[in-house]
This record gives C-alpha cells, structure tokens and sequence, in this order.
C-alpha cells in the first residue's frame, strides 16, 4: 500500500505546476534555493571558529545552545506561513478501499521529508562534523545531533496542531519578541537558562531519549487527531470567512472612475496576496533605515536617490507590474462589459499615484538625516508619478499570464514572466543613471532637480500618454483575454 | 438586431465555426444547441468580441462589434464563472454593474426585488463572497447581472446547467415572459432540449461549426431535435 502512496507523492512533485514554469523563473527560483543552500551550509562550517572568536571563553557548543530557542521560534514561523498542512491530497483516496488509519500514517509520516524538517539539518551536520574534527566526543555529539533531530520533528508536528490558528501566531510572535528583549535588557537570563537545558543534551546522551519520545508523542496526538477527522467536511474543507462589507463612498468623489476604483480596493484589501503587497510596501519604509544610517553615506550619494525611487515607488513596482493581471480571472467580463478602456487604466494610474504620495508623506521623517533626504524623495516621488506610472502601466499590456487571486501569497511566482524581470530594470536603473551622470557632469542640485524635472514633464503630458497605453490595451487584448483564461501559466 | 456575415473562426488551420449567413430579429428568443465542440461558446465569443473572427463578422444593433465598441452599452452576458468577480459579495457585484450602466442603487435594488422568487433567499444579504458560493448559486447573481440596465440583447451559455429544478423552472418564466415583451432579444444555448424548445421561438443546431437546421418552434420541433441528437 505504501508503495502506491509513494508513487502518488512522486508524481505529484515531479506534476506540480511549479516545474512547468518558464525557464527563467526556475532559473531564478533555483538559484535563489542554491545561494540559501550554501549559506546554511556555510553557516554550519563556520559557526564554531565564528564562536570561538566572538566569546574565546565559552565552549561554542554551550553558545549554539543558547540560541537554538530563536531557531526554534523563527522556524516555527517559517512554518507556518509557508508549510502546507499535507491532509488536502487525501480527498481522492477517502472513497477507495483503504484504511483510515493507514492514510493518516502515510499523510503523517510522508511530512517528514518536508523541506522544513531540512533547514535546521543543512546547518547541524556541517557543525557537527567540525565538533568531531575538533576532538569532541562522537557519542555525546551524535547523541545531541539526534536531540536536535527529534526536536525538530517535535516542531514539525507542533506546527499540524497549531494548524494556523491566528492566536498561536501571535503566541510566537510574542515568544520570540519576550525572549529577545528579557536577554537585551538583562532582567532574567532566560537564554541562558534555556541553553543549558539544551546543552544537557550533549552532556548527558541518555537524555537524548527525551526528545525522541516527544517527537513520537506529537506523532501520536496528531494521529489521533487527524483519524478521527479524515471526513469531507470537517478538517479537509477549507473554511469560509464571513463577508466584510464596506461601501467606500469617499470613492464617489473621483466621479467616473469611483467604480474601479472601489473595486481596486476591495481587491486588494480582500486577497491575501494584494493585501501582503501593501504590508511589504510599510516594511520596505523601514528597510530605507539600513541606507541612512550606513556608515559612508552622505545625504547627497546616489544610494539615497535609490532609496528615494525605491520606497516611494514600492508599491508601485509591486502592484503595478501585474496590473491587469490582477483582474485576470474576470478579464472576459471586463472586455465584454459597458467599461471603457481608458477609465479602467485612469483608476490603476490614480491608485498607483495615490500609493506614491503615501509612501512619500510616510517618508518626510526622514528628514531627520538631512534636509537633502526631503528633497531627494520629494523629486523622486515626481520622478515615479510623471515617468515610472506610465512605464509600469504600458509594460501591462504584454502582461498576458493568469494570477489567481485566492491562492496564497509567500514566494507564489503565479503571473511573473520576462516582463516583470526586466521591467524592474528601467525603473529603477534609468532614473539613478541619470542622476549619477548629470551628478559627475554638474552638481547634486542640478541632478536632483532634473529627476524632478522629468517627473513633472511626464505629469504635464498624462494624458497623452494615457490615450497611447489605452491603444496598446486595445492591440493587445485578444491575446490578453487567451492568456489570462490559461491555469497554470 | 444581430447579422452574421462570412463569419468563421479557425484554430490551427481547423475550422472551429464557420457561418455564412444568420440574421437575428429584435425581440426574438434564440436558442443555440449542439453537441460538445459544435462552436456554441465560440460563437458567443465571438459576438462579444473576446476571440477575433479568422474573417467576416458580426454586427450587433448595426454595430461591427470587432470594430466599436458601441455595442457594449446594449449588451449584456453571462458566459461562465469567469464573468463574475469572486471576492465581491453578491450586492457588491450588482451595484458595481450597475455603476457601469449607468443604473443607481436604487434602481438596481428595484430590479432585484422582482428576482426574489429566483434566488429564493440564497443570495442577498449573505454575508458571503463570490467565490464561497455553490455554482449553482453563483449561476443565479450570473443570470440576474445580466438583465441589469435595461439592455437590449443578452446572451447566456446554458443558463440552465447546475441550477436546482425550482430555479431552472423559474428561469423559464423569466425568459419566456422577457421574449412576450418583444424588446429584449435573448440569446441561449443549452444542452436540455426540452427547456430551449419551451422557451425559444427559433433554434438553431450547430454540428461541427455550421447551422445544419434552424427550426421555427412547434409541437413537433422536440421530436424533430430528439431524432437529429440520436446517434
């Protein structure tokens, strides 16, 4: 029986939508996967000559222990975000002749090879090697590594239980934030504490036995708890969240668009992955701080004016490339319905523009790092209002890949193609060239003010540029239609 | 109302629907069958101008409509799910087609009071989005959305498919008593030829892309379908 389950899990994996995707994306997807790879791996190599240096009086191994309980956390949230919980493929199978239990193990057991339970391993091994090259004890070393092992099994299971479950996020959330700020301000050396116990791991190999029986208890509640509910409507469907309805009648002030508009935003605020594209827009806000505060960095060198363009045009950048795929699942509608092309892409042009002019008010107190940074992102604003909102809504029309809203929003690829790869380039690239060249030519002010310049030249002709990007619309939109009716591109 | 002229479609160098000539009334009811892969969702495509005509074309209330888009404030549709937008709620939709035709709330909330019978209290004030209706229930805001603002052509791909018999029954009655009206020219499909013999004036079969009858509805048009459809 395990044998066809596991010829099942094959073909799923090597069936997935994901590996049809177009060669550039899985380029960039397993490049992306090597890079974190060797990190970890890098990581693991050098964590212990890493330690020895920071804290020469502290046994690395002690150290590595004190901060397993982050590990633990953060991956715990890793988890939770991305692991998906593995009961949906078992819909097909309930009407065979196989026994419940015997699903529930394979489901339960076959979690094991998740990628999740991998991360932690990737980092471990390489460390634990070193520890044996280094003339540590081979039974008090292999026996934590298997400690670890069934700890991170433990979580594994822990993270079915919790089955994203809202509250428990924040518990996390909460841990980790107590845990950091009782060690950083020294109230309770709960860290150290906490290493301890984990150190006992290495001390003591028969401890080893603890969490092994944790992992193999957690695989029990699980069981239990997923055999009794291996029915169509009770953990395998999908629950439904009640309606919130919002009338958004501030909306009616942009007069002939307000339709659009409000559908825009309901769009975004109603689908988690828009909804995640606003979140990162705020967190990029608080990335520009890494810039600022750089050591070398003057208020005048280019890396501000990049900043400048990036975190007012984020959102942009984000939600724009996809545009219209965004709309892709009733494009057909659209097309057949009494719309006018040109409102459609007026609302998408005001949306973006009113997105700049967030990010840039969010920006002002920056200021605080020189008066230059202002103004900096003040011609940046108009640099991405006048000739970034256009660009972005003309690369639309060769948009012609589905995105499916309902699905989830962490590293989903769905509707990205060439397009959206090389269209990052021109808007960010061009406006630093520029700036750089008349900066090397003339002088900071002229340059500034010419990025300001182009903006406002491009605000004065919108709606030109609206009536070309409503005719590629038009030429395109045969092929659109097809390509946004196709799942799985 | 609606000419075809020297209308095909090719794929591939495969003739998917090829029509020389059909003219269709004002105020006609009009049925279009046909096994799977006759051309019927294409031809709807077609006259909605979402697919564009290998050659000839169709004009709509004289209209070409892959020419101008002048036909749309007349025309209203619904061909599938992907005509409905799934995290809106039922009212939302409404109002929001509404607003593009130019109808107030008002007036989209007097025309939905005549549909209560047909959403037999599933639909409004569910508190539920789109996508979380059954497709039965998502059928019915489909059909409804598209009698709004009045228009005078409307055109739907088997209406009847996943409705419950009551509504299926109910829908009937909308039909035949919009084709009474003369003023509204209703274009179907449907794969009952029972339903589309009691509703149509005229239907018209499509094998393999091309009309092979086109039928004045009369006692004897179910017989006369029944015997073409058996293999």
């Amino acid at each position: 029986m395990f044998k066809h389950f596991l010829n099942l899990k094959i073909k799923s994996f090597f069936r997935a939508s994901a590996l049809g995707k177009s060669l550039i994306i899985k380029t960039v997807m397993i490049f992306f996967g090597v890079y974190l790879l060797l990190v970890m791996v890098g990581l693991g190599v050098f964590l212990y000559t890493l330690l020895k240096t920071e804290f020469p009086n502290v046994d690395p191994v002690l150290k590595v222990n004190e901060y397993i309980m982050y590990w633990l956390f953060i991956e715990l949230l890793l988890r939770y975000f991305l692991q998906k919980l593995p009961v949906m493929n078992v819909k097909p199978l309930l009407m065979l002749p196989i026994k419940k239990s015997v699903i529930t193990h394979f489901v339960l057991s076959s979690s094991i090879f998740s990628i999740y339970n991998f991360l932690a391993l990737f980092v471990c091994i390489p460390f634990c090697v070193v520890l044996l090259f280094k003339g540590y004890p081979a039974l008090h070393v292999i026996s934590w590594f298997f400690g670890i092992l069934g700890i991170i099994i433990t979580t594994n299971y822990i993270n079915f239980i919790i089955n994203k479950s809202d509250k428990m996020l924040a518990l996390i959330v909460f841990f980790i934030a107590a845990l950091y700020s009782l060690s950083y301000l020294e109230i309770f050396p709960l860290r150290q504490y906490l290493g301890k116990l984990f150190y006992g791991l290495y001390q003591y190999p028969i401890l080893v036995l603890v969490p092994i029986l944790t992992a193999i208890g957690a695989y029990y509640v699980n069981y239990n708890f997923l055999c009794k509910r291996i029915f169509l409507d009770q953990s395998l469907e999908e629950t439904t969240k009640e309606a919130e309805v919002s009338e958004l009648l501030w909306t009616k002030k942009f007069g002939d668009i307000a339709p659009f508009l409000q559908l825009d935003l309901k769009m975004i605020w109603r689908n988690k992955r828009t909804k995640t594209q606003v979140f990162i827009s705020f967190a990029m806000l608080f990335y520009a701080l890494y810039f600022y505060t750089m050591d070398g960095v003057g208020p005048t060198s280019t890396v501000i004016v990049f900043v400048g363009i990036f975190i007012t045009g984020i959102f942009m950048s984000n939600f724009g490339q996809f545009i219209p795929a965004w709309d892709s699942t009733y494009y057909s509608m659209m097309m057949a319905q009494n719309i006018p092309l040109r409102k459609y892409i007026a609302s998408k042009a005001l949306l973006i523009s009113a997105s700049i002019v967030a990010m840039f008010l969010f920006a002002i107190p920056y200021v605080y790092f020189g008066w230059q940074v202002l103004v900096i992102n003040f011609c940046c604003a108009l640099y991405n209002l006048g000739v970034n909102t256009p660009l972005i809504l003309a690369s639309g029309a060769l948009n012609k890949k589905r995105i499916d809203l309902d699905k989830s929003a962490f590293a989903n690829m769905q509707g990205a193609g060439a397009v959206q790869f090389l269209i990052v380039l021109p808007l960010f690239g061009m406006p630093i060239l520029i700036f750089l060249l008349f900066k090397l030519v003339l002088s900071f002010n002229l340059a500034i003010a010419v990025i300001g310049l182009l903006g406002i030249i491009g605000i004065s002709f919108k709606n030109q540029l609206l009536d070309v990007i409503t005719k590629r619309y038009q030429q395109n939109k045969y092929e659109m239609i097809a390509g946004f009716k196709e799942e799985n591109s | 109302m609606i000419t075809v002229q020297n209308l095909t479609k090719k794929y591939n160098n495969k003739h998917v629907l090829s029509i020389t000539h059909l003219q269709i009334e004002k105020g006609q009811s009009f049925g279009l069958v046909g096994n799977n892969g006759a051309g019927k969702t294409t031809f709807f495509s077609l006259l909605l101008d979402l697919i564009k005509p290998s050659s000839g074309f169709i004009i709509n209330g004289g209209v070409r409509v892959d020419e101008s888009e002048a036909w749309k404030p007349f025309t209203s549709s619904f061909i599938d799910e992907s005509f409905l937008i799934g995290y809106l709620t039922p009212e939302e939709y409404f109002y929001f087609l509404g607003d593009l035709r130019h109808q107030n709330k008002a007036d989209v909330d007097a025309l939905l009071s005549t549909f209560n019978d047909f959403f037999n209290g599933e639909i409004l004030g569910q508190k539920k989005y789109l996508r979380s209706l059954s497709k039965g229930n998502q059928k019915k805001v489909g059909i409804v959305a598209s009698f709004i603002g009045k228009p005078e052509v409307v055109i739907l791909d088997e209406p009847f498919a996943n409705l419950d018999p009551s509504t299926q029954i109910r829908l009937k009655e909308i039909i035949t008593a919009l084709a009474k009206q003369k003023e509204v020219t209703v274009l179907m499909s449907s794969h009952d030829l029972i339903h589309l013999t009691e509703v149509c004036e005229r239907i018209v079969v499509l094998n393999q892309g091309e009309i092979v009858k086109d039928i004045k509805t009369s006692a004897k048009t179910l017989k006369e379908l029944e015997q073409f459809f058996t293999p």
